[in-house]
């Protein structure tokens, strides 16, 4: 079995920017509710403070800008790959390494559950928790060896007719020397192609961050479902804003502008399900986050359970084939 | 000479340039220079415009392979070509703007290059071996892949099963079209998914990856090819020189990402002149055509004005006549 990355407690969960007003607030009543006054005044107090502190939180959680949404996605203790599939499956985890041609890229990690009874593939991205980790993973960011490794693992689902389950958290593919000459950009697309052929469903759930061709490597699905504080972009916010706004410090109007949130592709067809996220993000309560994410894929698998080889791929086909902005003279 | 000589005598000379010009001398003004004469970017070699065009756009003095358009490619490629989907452009779906707003940025583009958009296809012929063609334009919006490019391609491989024709698809691109935020990235899979298509009908795709292919398209159809061929001198990746450099914080080799480069490490079949790619090109049809014994259609003749080989129609009428023959047993 695998060793449990440890949850977060909630009170070691450290805040983003636009949290701390909240934060301060929250202080300021755990500080008077501990005091061992009970007068009328201390309560009324206290009884305003939390009125402010609801009516904060409304009006920080309320209207997230898809900069802070990015924010979250990328908290450092938002639930990984790893997490998400010892939650899913608490009994079963055979991880499987390996392309079988010289390496084991650990940026992605892959292995069976079993899920309701259902034994499915799991290939995903994993961001690491800490530094040590995050070294073993290369911090989510795959080589060629990785998207290889997990299209080994795609056919092996193909042929034992075992529904696959993608978990995408990815600041994009690794940009390296070695990347190039191992053809990561051939990597990639061969697995775009292949995951269009495959006989069995794809689900593929973007619980962070995901950017550009190092997430579709491994994210060709019958329903791409999306964290509700997820992002998916053909192109980091910063790198889009190096490029057109030729400085970094654009990234808060690029991630506006390329309009990356879970609600706006769900708009454009592109993800077919938002799952809900408790308040503030996944990490400030784990266990009710996995819950959302099981719900979500059971539905999925009920959607499919009945459609043959052949539906699926056409299904497969016909979503991406209908996405897309032109007019025809 | 002093600089005020220095200006009296250049004073002299432009009153006696305008003195020829009114006496009808043939000056030849810098403009009209321009137009006769090009300098070479590589070797600096001044020469006519006409040698160059003579010579496809190849520098006869160093071999520079100057950038070429999509139609002036198709000219030097196919004996014959009919367009498809000539009339359709880009949308703004996102209602982007940077320092631009895409619609300026489409207009600009289209007015610069007098094109609709980043790819020109339609059917051509070889040798009289028709082919699906895709060809991009870097001077279209640095041939960035949109909605545009990858709906063309997607029907145009559409097109070729249904008429049972090989593709070739002409890289030339930057990758993917910020502007066009997720729709974009989708598009990889849209032509990867057609492309599986292709695959499973055994019909050859190649691809030639010219001057420069980067990005999406280089993590999509650019590196799908089932042969792979680039042109001399192109430079072809998946993550840019520039990133690669910051990322790692290493100097990069002076012919990395270029053709030779990728030849050295595997990832391109050919690595061939200008002058050597139609050759090649009817030659890899015709060996594969006679091979796999696939012939096109019919109305993939008719469509290209050629006249339609016995050994199709004979095919064909075989075919038609095949359930009075099942009939007949």
């Amino acid at each position: 079995m695998m060793s449990t990355p440890s949850a977060v407690s909630p009170e070691k969960i450290q805040p983003l920017d636009f949290e701390k007003p909240l934060i301060a607030l929250q202080k300021q009543i755990e500080a008077l509710a501990t005091a061992q006054n009970n007068s009328e005044g201390i309560s009324n107090q206290l009884q305003t403070l939390q009125q402010q502190a609801e009516s904060l939180r409304q009006e920080v959680y309320g209207n997230l800008l898809p900069a802070q949404r990015l924010q979250i996605a990328r908290h450092p203790q938002r639930p990984n790959t790893l997490e998400v599939i010892q939650a899913l499956s608490p009994d079963c985890w055979i991880e499987l390494h390996g392309d079988r041609a010289g390496a084991d890229d650990r940026a992605i990690v892959g292995g069976i559950i079993e899920f309701e009874g259902q034994p499915m593939m799991v290939v995903g991205t994993q961001k690491g928790r800490g530094m040590k980790e995050n070294l073993v993973h290369n911090f989510g960011m795959a080589n060629p060896e990785g998207y290889r490794k997990a299209l080994r693992l795609f056919e092996h689902a193909n042929k034992f007719n075992m529904p696959i389950l993608t978990l995408i958290d990815t600041p994009g593919a690794y940009p390296g020397i070695e990347g190039e000459q191992h053809a990561i950009g051939h990597a990639i697309a061969l697995n775009i192609r292949e995951m269009a052929r495959m006989n069995v469903p794809i689900f593929s759930v973007v619980m962070g961050e995901a950017s550009s061709g190092g997430a579709l490597g491994i994210g060709v699905a019958n329903h791409i479902y999306m964290l509700e504080h997820a992002q998916y972009t053909v192109i980091s916010p910063e790198g889009c804003a190096s490029i057109l706004w030729r400085s970094a410090s654009f990234a808060t109007q690029a991630a506006e502008a390329l309009k990356i949130t879970a609600q706006d592709l769900t708009t454009f067809g592109i993800c077919d399900a938002i799952i809900p996220e408790p308040q503030g993000g996944s990490h400030y309560d784990t266990a009710s986050a996995f819950e959302a994410i099981a719900k979500q894929l059971k539905i999925g698998l009920a959607t499919f359970k009945d459609y043959s080889a052949e539906a699926l791929k056409n299904q497969r086909y016909e979503k991406y084939r209908s996405i897309g902005a032109f007019t025809e003279k | 000479m002093s600089l005020k000589d220095w200006f009296a005598q250049r004073k002299e000379n432009t009153q006696a340039e305008k003195q020829l010009d009114a006496e009808g001398m043939n000056r030849v003004a810098d403009e009209q220079y321009a137009k006769l004469w090009h300098q070479c970017f590589s070797c600096n070699t001044n020469l006519p415009k006409k040698d160059l065009e003579d010579n496809l756009d190849v520098c006869p003095v160093c071999g520079y392979h100057n950038r070429i358009g999509a139609y002036q490619r198709i000219a030097q490629l196919t004996d014959t070509f009919v367009e498809w989907d000539a009339g359709m452009t880009a949308t703004d779906p996102l209602l982007f703007t940077d320092t631009e707003p895409y619609v300026k940025r489409i207009a600009d583009a289209q007015r610069k290059s007098k094109l609709n958009d980043a790819v020109i296809t339609g059917l051509g012929a070889i040798n009289e071996q028709p082919i699906a063609l895709a060809v991009m334009d870097f001077a279209y919006m640095g041939g960035s892949m949109g909605s545009v490019v990858g709906e063309k391609i997607t029907r145009a491989i559409e097109q070729a099963i249904a008429l049972n024709v090989p593709v070739c698809v002409v890289t030339a691109s930057g990758g993917a079209r910020m502007q066009e935020g997720m729709f974009s990235l989708m598009q990889m899979v849209k032509t990867s998914a057609a492309l599986a298509r292709l695959h499973d009908a055994g019909l050859l795709y190649l691809t030639l990856l010219t001057e420069p292919t980067f990005g999406g398209v280089t993590a999509s159809y650019g590196t799908l090819g089932d042969i792979i061929i680039a042109e001399e001198g192109a430079r072809i990746g998946f993550a840019g020189r520039r990133v690669i450099e910051q990322t790692i914080h290493q100097k990069l080799p002076a012919d990395f990402q270029t053709a030779g480069y990728l030849q050295k490490y595997g990832q391109v079949d050919r690595v061939l002149k200008r002058s050597e790619i139609k050759t090649e090109m009817g030659l890899l049809l015709r060996l594969h055509n006679t091979s796999s014994g696939k012939l096109a259609h019919s109305q993939a003749y008719q469509q290209l004005g050629l006249t339609v080989p016995d050994t199709v129609l004979q095919a064909e009428i075989a075919l038609h006549k095949q359930p009075a023959l099942a009939h007949n047993h």
